[in-house]
C-alpha cells in the first residue's frame, strides 16, 4: 500500500512526525516564489538594480558599482526581510486563531487583537515618550492579550458561532480604534507623528533596527507554534473530542493564544496594522496541503511572507513615485476575500 | 480491567443538579445502554464518566482510581469518548481524522510511530473505512461519517469506549450498521462499550446491560429482560406499552400504545422509541 503520509524519523529516533505528501513540494515552491519576489522587490525603486546585482550585493560580491552595496544592504534589504517576517508571523497567528475557534473568519485584525496591540503601543508612545523602544513589543503583547481575552469572554458561549466572534471582534476593534484616536488627539505633536507611522501598516523606511526587534519574537514563537501544532489539531476537532483524547484544553488553548498574540504584537511593533494576511494565508495554505496543522503552519507562513512582499512591491510600483503602504494593498485584496468568506459561511 | 463505577456522583450545570448522588457499576467487557427520556441525565452521566464534566460531588472510578486523579493522557489511553454529533474540520480526510486518535500516545517530539500506523490501519479496517480513507469527512454520508469518528475512537486503543447517541441522525440501515459494529468491537475485542441510545428496542437487542434513568436516578438496571418491562416504561417514560419477545433472540420488544394518566414525565415524545431525534433538550 502506498503510504498516505510522509513519515519522518520512523524508528528509534527521538524526533518523528508525519506530513501530508503535498507539504514539501509546496514549501519548496512557495520558498522559491518568495525568494524571487524578494530579489525583484530589492531591485525595484528610484534607482533600479538588476536581479543579478541584487544577489551579488546581498552575498557581498563586487558588482562594479560602489553604490549597490549601500542601497541593497542598508536601505532595501531590511525592508524586504521585515516584510517576509511579518507575513509569516501574521499568517501563523491567523492559522492558530482559526484553528482554536474552529472559525474560518477568525484573524488577528477581525478579532480586535491587532487593534489591542496598536492601542497599547500608541499609549506607550504618547503617554510615556521617554519609554524605551525595547518596551514597545511588550506593551503591544499586553494589549494583544487583553484584547484576545476580552473577545474570548464576550463571544464564547460554548458553541462555535463564527459570526458572533466576528461581530464582537469588529465591535471591539471600533472601541479600541476610538480610544486610539483619543490618545492621538491629546498627545504631543511629535509623539503623535511617531505613533501615526505605526498605525498605517507599512514597512516603509524599515531599518536593521526594526528587523532586530522582530527576529527574537519570531525565533521563539514560530517554533512554539510548530511544537503546539498537534494540540491545535485536536482542539480543531472541538472541545469535547479534544478532552476525550487527553488534551489539557485550557492550558493548550492559553499557550496557543499567547503565541498568536505575541506574533501579532511583534508585527505591530515593527509595521503597524497589516490587515487580512492572517485571514487569507491560512485559507490558501489549507487549500494547498489540507487541514493538518504541522503542514498548514509552515505553508501558511511562507504564503504570508509571499503576500506581504508582493503587496509591498505592488504598493511601490503601481503609482510610483507615490508609495501605497503594503497594509492598504493587503486590505484591497483582503476585503473582497472576507466578503466571499462571509457569503460562503452564510450558505453553509 | 476497564471497570467503571461511580460513587455518590453529583453532576450539575450551573445551579441545577442533573445527577445527584448516583452510585452505578458498569459491567466490564459488556455492552451497556443508558436509556431514559430527554433531560433524564443520561448524556450528562456519560460526560461525567468521561471527564468532560467536572462533578460537584463524588467521583467516577476506572479500575478503582478516581478519573480526576489520573493524568489526562493516561486516562485517554484507557477510556475513549465519542461525543454527540461531532463536526470535523472542512477538508479533513478520514485517515487524518483517525490519526488524531493516536494523540494520547505522542510526546513533544515523538509524534508518529509504526504502532500508530498499525492502529490507524486496524481501525480503518474494522470500521470498513479503508476504501474511504482518502475522502474528506465532510463529504461522507451520515453513516460513513459516524463510522469515521468511531474509527478515530478505536485508534485510541482504549479498553473502554463511551458513545453519546451514536445512532442519532442516522437512518434505520445506518443505525443498525453502527450498532452491529459496536457489538462486534465488544465480542471480538472484549472492549467495554457504554452508549446512550434513544431506541429501547436497539438497547434491548444490542446490549447486555441496560440502565434506565429518570430525573438523574437509576430506576432499573440489569439485563434487557429485567429492565424493558411495562412497569419500567410506565415509570421512566410515562407510556403504556406491550412487551413482546423477539422471535429470533428472545430479547424484549416494546410497542408503546398510550400515554400514562397522571404521568410525571414531562412531555414524553413518542418518537423516542422509533425514530432518530432532532432537537434534543440538553439539560
Amino acid at each position: 500500500m502506498r503510504r498516505a503520509w510522509l513519515v519522518v524519523g520512523r524508528q528509534q529516533t527521538s524526533l518523528s512526525f508525519r506530513l501530508d505528501r503535498r507539504v514539501p513540494v509546496w514549501l519548496l515552491g512557495l520558498a522559491g516564489a518568495a525568494l524571487v519576489a524578494s530579489v525583484l522587490s530589492v531591485g525595484v525603486g528610484e534607482y533600479p538594480i538588476s536581479s543579478l546585482d541584487v544577489i551579488r550585493a546581498v552575498l557581498g560580491l563586487e558588482t562594479g558599482n560602489p553604490d549597490h552595496s549601500f542601497i541593497v544592504r542598508t536601505l532595501r534589504l531590511p525592508r524586504v526581510l521585515v516584510a517576509l517576517g511579518i507575513g509569516a508571523a501574521l499568517a501563523v497567528s491567523g492559522v492558530i486563531m482559526q484553528g482554536l475557534t474552529r472559525n474560518p473568519l477568525a484573524s488577528p485584525e477581525l478579532t480586535g487583537v491587532t487593534a489591542g496591540a496598536s492601542l497599547a503601543a500608541v499609549v506607550l508612545l504618547v503617554a510615556t515618550p521617554a519609554a524605551s523602544v525595547v518596551a514597545l513589543p511588550w506593551a503591544a503583547l499586553l494589549g494583544a492579550v487583553i484584547a484576545a481575552g476580552l473577545v474570548y469572554l464576550l463571544s464564547w458561549r460554548g458553541d462555535d458561532s463564527p459570526l458572533r466572534l466576528i461581530l464582537v471582534g469588529i465591535g471591539l476593534t471600533s472601541i479600541i480604534g476610538a480610544l486610539t484616536t483619543v490618545m492621538v488627539t491629546f498627545g504631543e505633536i511629535d509623539d503623535v507623528a511617531r505613533a501615526l507611522v505605526w498605525l498605517t501598516g507599512s514597512v516603509y523606511g524599515t531599518s536593521w533596527e526594526g528587523l532586530r526587534a522582530l527576529v527574537p519574537w519570531m525565533a521563539v514563537f514560530l517554533p512554539a507554534a510548530l511544537i503546539l501544532a498537534r494540540h491545535l489539531d485536536v482542539l480543531h476537532l472541538g472541545e469535547d473530542v479534544a478532552r476525550g483524547l487527553g488534551s489539557r484544553v485550557e492550558l493548550q488553548r492559553g499557550l496557543l493564544l499567547l503565541t498568536a498574540a505575541a506574533l501579532v504584537a511583534a508585527t505591530v511593533t515593527v509595521a503597524g496594522t497589516v490587515g487580512f494576511v492572517g485571514l487569507i494565508a491560512p485559507h490558501i495554505a489549507r487549500r494547498l496541503v489540507g487541514p493538518s496543522h504541522e503542514g498548514v503552519l509552515p505553508t501558511a507562513a511562507l504564503t504570508g511572507s509571499l503576500i506581504v512582499v508582493l503587496a509591498d512591491l505592488l504598493g511601490r510600483t503601481l503609482f510610483a513615485p507615490v508609495e501605497i503602504p503594503c497594509g492598504v494593498v493587503t486590505a484591497v485584496i483582503g476585503a473582497p476575500f472576507f466578503m466571499y468568506l462571509l457569503y460562503r459561511n452564510r450558505n453553509n | 480491567m476497564g471497570e467503571i463505577c461511580t460513587e455518590r456522583l453529583t453532576l450539575a450545570y450551573d445551579e441545577r443538579a442533573v445527577v445527584a448522588g448516583l452510585d452505578i457499576v458498569i459491567p466490564t467487557g459488556r455492552v451497556t445502554a443508558l436509556v431514559g427520556p430527554n433531560g433524564c441525565g443520561k448524556s450528562t452521566l456519560l460526560r461525567g464518566l468521561a471527564r468532560l464534566l467536572k462533578p460537584r460531588g463524588g467521583s467516577a472510578y476506572l479500575d478503582g482510581r478516581s478519573i480526576w486523579r489520573m493524568p489526562t493522557r493516561e486516562l485517554a489511553r484507557q477510556l475513549g469518548i465519542l461525543p454527540q454529533a461531532p463536526v470535523a474540520p472542512e477538508g479533513l480526510t478520514v485517515r487524518d481524522l483517525v490519526a488524531q486518535g493516536r494523540y494520547p500516545y505522542h510526546g513533544w517530539l515523538n509524534r508518529w510511530s509504526e504502532a500508530d500506523e498499525e492502529a490507524v490501519a486496524r481501525a480503518l479496517d474494522i470500521t470498513g473505512m479503508v476504501d474511504l480513507a482518502h475522502r474528506p469527512v465532510d463529504a461522507l454520508s451520515g453513516g460513513q461519517r459516524q463510522r469515521a469518528w468511531i474509527a478515530m475512537a478505536l485508534a485510541q486503543e482504549t479498553k473502554v469506549l463511551l458513545l453519546d447517541e451514536p445512532t442519532t441522525y442516522l437512518d434505520m440501515h445506518h443505525q443498525l450498521e453502527v450498532l452491529h459494529l459496536l457489538r462486534r468491537l465488544n465480542r471480538e475485542e472484549g472492549r467495554t462499550v457504554v452508549l446512550v441510545v434513544h431506541n429501547l428496542n436497539h438497547a434491548a437487542r444490542y446490549s447486555d446491560h441496560v440502565v434506565a434513568l429518570s430525573d438523574g436516578k437509576v430506576v432499573a438496571a440489569g439485563t434487557p429482560q429485567e429492565v424493558v418491562t411495562s412497569e419500567v416504561l410506565r415509570e421512566v417514560f410515562g407510556v403504556e406499552a406491550h412487551i413482546l419477545s423477539d422471535p429470533d433472540t428472545g430479547v424484549p420488544l416494546c410497542i408503546p400504545y398510550a400515554l400514562c394518566e397522571n404521568s410525571n414525565v414531562r412531555a414524553p415524545s413518542m418518537d423516542s422509541f422509533a425514530a432518530p431525534h432532532t432537537g434534543h433538550i440538553h439539560v
